[in-house]
């Protein structure tokens, strides 16, 4: 099975002013198309050829950063999509509310949380909400990593490689996981991934 | 012209001298207040001060390699984080930051878990910058015949040396730094460390680097970093180049 680039869910334009249309044309139509691309060419050959993409990023690890790197990439950027929406950061439904209220605090202490690991990853990286043993735990990584190799399943993921803000909010990244949190994130799809993963 | 040597002599010092605080007589002058003010206090150490160098030539001297924006953030806001939050720890933890940044660097593992993170990160960034502000500058100098054979010895010629530099920098996955070491004897090696790792950490010395992280080239560049590693050739310093060289013979060169 080879990767490829799904549309984004919605027009360029439609996360402005959190996101511009700029930074989606980039980072969409550009590095995500990179990802694909390279993660194609790096798989072929492998044992992972033909593999899912989830078992791919597992199983690559460790072992073949390249192919980890875009693989793990591709995984990330396809949810990411799909974790904002226009008019986000709403309502959270409500057996993922009492969920995160059971396990990080508050939904005002997860956000500050979410925040706050989104801040103090240096350097290129992720911010997660992920589940882990049946708990919810705010998480970091670097770069491509994601918690799928940290033993855990993630729900929400914001990435914060400086080309994902840097036209929008320059050097500000705190501003810019603020918008994310309190305009962009798409509740919905969340907790579709946490339904799944409770299972 | 005046003003513009003072600034890059005053600048020259303060890096020979290797010390974190960056202007002259900073560390001595916390010394002397440390002894009148603090008598009772006689084995206090006064916390490390440390500046932001001042850049040595305008924002928009680079241009249109790197843009006047790009250098403003970088300097002003990127590298003005890494000396507050030097500041903040040197505060928070005397005495453990008050030593030459290459000492600090070269053994991160001395440091009480609590600060070697940090010292990793933001005395790395600071060191990495410092160094990065000096060895670029307005486009037209040239290799000396010196430096010229050296990277003839080494690379196999100049092309060779941009070619393999510029792939370990296009290499780097996500934020980091490509450098070109150079030894006591005078032996050049390309290097490339992630984030703000810096050769210093393993007691090396930096020749000349170039900054990988987004913020170095987004505005200007955007995903294109093939595009600003080829471009920014024209904006390095190849008169600092030597002078860097010179000294690293000599065993002056700290960061
Ligand atoms: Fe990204
Ligand atoms: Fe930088």
């Amino acid at each position: 099975m080879s990767f490829t680039l799904a549309d984004l869910p919605y027009a360029h334009d439609a996360l402005q002013p959190y996101m511009s249309k700029e930074t989606l044309e980039y980072h969409h139509d550009k590095h995500h198309l990179a990802y694909v691309n390279n993660g194609n060419n790096l798989v072929k050959g492998t044992e992972w050829e033909g593999k899912s993409l989830e078992d791919v990023v597992k199983g690559s690890f460790g072992k073949n950063a390249g192919l980890f790197n875009n693989a793990g990439q591709h995984y990330n950027h396809m949810h990411f999509w799909n974790w904002m929406k226009p008019n986000g950061g709403g309502a959270i439904p409500g057996k993922l509310e009492a969920k995160i209220i059971t396990d990080l605090g508050s939904v005002e202490k997860m956000k500050e949380d979410f925040i706050q690991a989104g801040i103090t990853q240096f350097g290129s990286g992720w911010a997660w909400i992920a589940l882990k043993n049946g708990k919810l735990e705010i998480m970091k990584s670097a770069n491509g990593e994601s918690p799928l190799v940290m033993g855990a399943t993630p729900i929400l993921g914001c990435d914060v490689w400086e080309h994902s803000y840097y036209i929008d909010y320059r050097n500000r990244r705190p501003d810019y996981l603020k918008a994310f949190i309190d305009h962009l994130v798409n509740w919905e799809y969340v907790d579709q991934l946490f339904e799944k993963a409770a299972v | 012209m005046a003003s513009h040597m003072t600034r890059r002599t005053a600048l020259g010092s303060a890096v020979a001298l290797g010390f974190a605080a960056s202007s002259l007589g900073l560390t001595g002058k916390a010394d002397a207040q440390a002894k009148t003010d603090m008598p009772a206090k006689a084995n206090a150490q006064p916390p490390t001060v440390f500046t932001l160098p001042p850049l040595p030539y305008a924002f928009d001297a680079l241009q249109p390699h790197i843009d006047a924006k790009t250098m403003e953030l970088h300097h002003g806001k990127h590298h003005q984080a890494f000396i507050n939050n030097l500041n903040t720890a040197a505060a928070e933890y005397p005495g453990l930051l008050n030593k030459p940044i290459q000492d600090i660097l070269k053994d991160l593992a001395s440091l009480p878990e609590a600060v070697r993170m940090l010292a990793r990160n933001n005395l790395g960034g600071h060191a990495n910058h410092s160094m990065y502000w000096q060895i670029m500058g307005k486009p037209g100098t040239k290799p000396d015949s010196e430096i010229s054979a050296i990277i003839e010895r080494d690379f196999g010629g100049l092309e060779k040396l941009q070619t393999a530099f510029n792939t370990a920098a296009a290499k780097v996955f996500g934020s980091g730094w490509a450098f070109v070491t150079v030894s006591s004897d005078g032996k050049l090696a390309i290097e490339a460390r992630p984030n703000q790792d810096s050769p210093l950490m393993d007691g090396k010395r930096v020749l000349f680097g170039n900054d990988v992280w987004e913020h170095a080239y987004y505005l200007n560049y955007q995903n294109r970093r093939p595009d600003y590693l080829k471009s920014w050739w024209n904006v390095l310093n190849w008169d600092k180049v030597s002078e860097r060289y010179k000294q690293a013979k000599a065993g002056t060169l700290v960061i």
